[in-house]
């Protein structure tokens, strides 16, 4: 019978392993806020390809190239007639497919591919609360959307502002106009993040995340188009809810009047039920955001 | 300083699936074994040292803190190595470990340099900037192991770091394991369902089955206690198996060895003084150590 001996680990194969010693950390450990930073930060450059492949880069940039310039066209449209083609919160509107498309390829990115690879356990076992990590991912994705829209308006308003012809009180009024549509930007990220995260966070798999946030984004409009055709006021006034896409914008209708709907009222009206959509939306997210949690609470213990 | 206490600890699942039951065990820094056949609790109970479960009943301290009372000071100084695969392919083992040292509260420089330095201990080199898709087995299982060490934790929770490794891969991998618990001055939990390989790093030995304890202890003091002399002679075994006898040496026959407890330095000089006498030709003559494996062969032969 063989010594159950330790030659094994006395004969460490020497090429492998140059013993320079091992130096224990003396330095600072920082707390839960910067962690969440550091995870939040990372989030936001995965969102747009940073970090990653050049195959994960394609898809964010040719949105955020396509929302670019449209947006450089309809200044210089606008620089031009002399007159704006689109309200920024218009222009939020009119971009929202690419939004939701944004979501469908950039959500998967940031949890699906996590519960893939079975990343979650080595996160899990460190300082850093799990509802933390959840939250770090759900802020991260809301920041790039609100960027996707956000920077674009900024476009706009420059252009706006460098070629408008009542100087300083044409920049000022052109701002007042612009920070309204950057909260309605801010209401779309928050809105899509929310449930686009959501419904990424079920499965590992990144196409079934892609499909699945498409779905419950397009899905529900054809919802929408029948209730809105129904012989009944309210019921019309009403089926804005019933998609998150609608929803936005009867927030939108509701808290902006218009600056988003000119004038003319358009195909979408609420009637008298704006705090109802608000509301909604409120609700929505909280909503979202609390089975969020709840689904990081379970998953990968 | 008591490494891992445990009290009582009991964890079921859903009130019908026993994971551990009653498991009270002390054990001190070093290189710990813990031994058990699959589904004996083994990663039960690491979930719960590091505060992932709650346990049913029970007390727990880890380090001297309690994981369900404070969860984040023990994974502060805790690093955790999971039994099943766990890498995102696409990513290069640098920028993995690297990202999950700042997880664990690394500032952005140290997290790059403590990152490099872990994966230069776990002998991963220029491989280490490429995607970790296609790593082999052997370098993933070094990849998790660095992650683990990245934060320069007290205390290593390894759960079947061998698993999947060919012989050259677990006797590298067993390598390692000692060098850190021995040099880096770092306690090291090692999980294995095989015990032969545990028992040839472990300074404490914890054996479990079915979410029981069957044994903790050192491992000198598992071994030296029943230390044995083997003897082997070409010819005439049984003419010295008959002259031991008369000496009063309680001799016992395990094919062509002669086994002989070992007393003390005299025994020796009484099996060579009768070897000798009547002259027959010595092969060997060795101290043999009990393999711990047969200190639990009877309760594990009670459960099979």
């Amino acid at each position: 019978m063989p010594e159950p001996s330790t030659t094994a680990v006395r004969q460490t194969p020497s090429g492998v392993i140059h013993d320079i010693g091992y130096q224990r950390y003396e330095g600072p450990r920082l707390g839960r806020r910067q962690v969440f930073g550091a995870l939040y930060l990372h989030g936001l450059r995965t969102a747009f390809g940073f970090g990653r492949s050049a195959k994960a880069k394609i898809f964010p940039w040719l949105v955020v190239g396509i929302v670019s310039l449209v947006a450089v066209a309809l200044a210089a449209i606008r620089s031009q007639i002399g007159e704006p083609v689109a309200t920024y919160a218009q222009f939020a509107d009119a971009m929202s497919w690419l939004v939701i498309f944004f979501v469908a390829v950039v959500a998967p990115e940031l949890v699906s591919r996590d519960l893939r690879s079975g990343v979650l356990p080595l996160y899990f076992s460190r300082p850093l609360p799990r509802s933390d990590y959840a939250l770090a991912k759900l802020l991260a994705l809301s920041t790039s959307l609100w960027l996707l829209l956000g920077g674009p308006q900024l476009l706009m308003f420059l252009g706006a502002a460098f070629t408008t012809k009542q100087g300083m009180r044409g920049v000022w009024n052109e701002l007042l106009d612009l920070l309204p549509g950057l909260l309605y930007a801010g209401l779309w990220a928050v809105v899509f993040a929310s449930v686009g995260l959501l419904v990424a966070s079920l499965t590992g798999k990144r196409a079934f995340a892609a499909g699945g946030v498409v779905a419950v984004f397009l899905m529900t409009t054809p919802i929408v188009g029948v209730l809105s055709i129904l012989p009944s006021r309210a019921a019309n006034e009403l089926a804005g809810l019933a998609s998150p896409s609608t929803l936005v914008q009867g927030v939108g209708i509701w808290s902006l009047g218009d600056l988003l709907v000119e004038g003319d009222p358009g195909e979408m009206t609420i009637g008298g039920f704006g705090p109802l959509y608000a509301l909604a939306a409120v609700l929505l997210v909280a909503g979202a955001t609390a089975l969020l949690l709840a689904r990081y609470r379970k998953v990968a213990s | 300083m008591t490494l891992i206490a445990t009290q009582s600890l009991t964890k079921t699942y859903g009130g019908r699936v026993t994971a551990l039951a009653d498991l009270t065990v002390a054990v001190e820094p070093g290189i710990i074994g813990l031994v058990g056949a699959n589904g004996a609790g083994k990663s039960t109970l690491i979930k719960i040292l590091l505060g992932l479960i709650a346990p049913t009943s029970g007390v727990v301290s880890v380090l001297g803190i309690d994981p369900t009372a404070d969860p984040a000071a023990v994974r502060n100084r805790v690093g955790y190595m999971p039994e099943h695969d766990c890498l995102p392919p696409d990513l290069s083992a640098a920028e993995l470990v690297t990202h999950l040292g700042r997880m664990s509260g690394l500032p952005r420089t140290a997290a790059r340099e403590r990152a490099s330095e872990a994966l230069r201990h776990v002998g991963l080199y220029e491989e280490r900037y490429r995607p970790v898709g296609g790593y082999s087995t052997g370098m993933k299982q070094r990849v998790k192991l660095a992650q683990a060490l990245v934060h320069d934790p007290d205390l290593l929770l390894l759960d079947e770091p061998t698993n999947g490794l060919d012989p050259a891969g677990r006797d590298a991998m067993l390598a390692l394991v000692h060098r850190i618990g021995t040099e880096f001055g770092i306690s090291v939990l090692v999980c294995s369902h095989l015990l032969g390989e545990v028992e040839r790093i472990c300074d404490t030995l914890i054996a479990i089955d079915g979410g029981r304890l069957l044994r903790a202890d050192n491992i000198s003091a598992m071994t030296t206690a029943t230390d044995v002399l083997a003897v082997e002679v070409s010819e005439g075994t049984e003419e010295l198996a008959a002259r031991l006898a008369e000496l009063k040496l309680p001799v016992a026959r395990d094919g062509r060895l002669l086994l002989v407890p070992l007393a003390d330095d005299g025994t020796y000089d009484l099996i060579l003084g009768a070897v000798a006498e009547l002259d027959l030709p010595l092969h060997r003559l060795d101290q043999r150590r009990h393999r711990v494996a047969e200190l639990f062969a009877t309760r594990e032969l009670a459960h099979a």
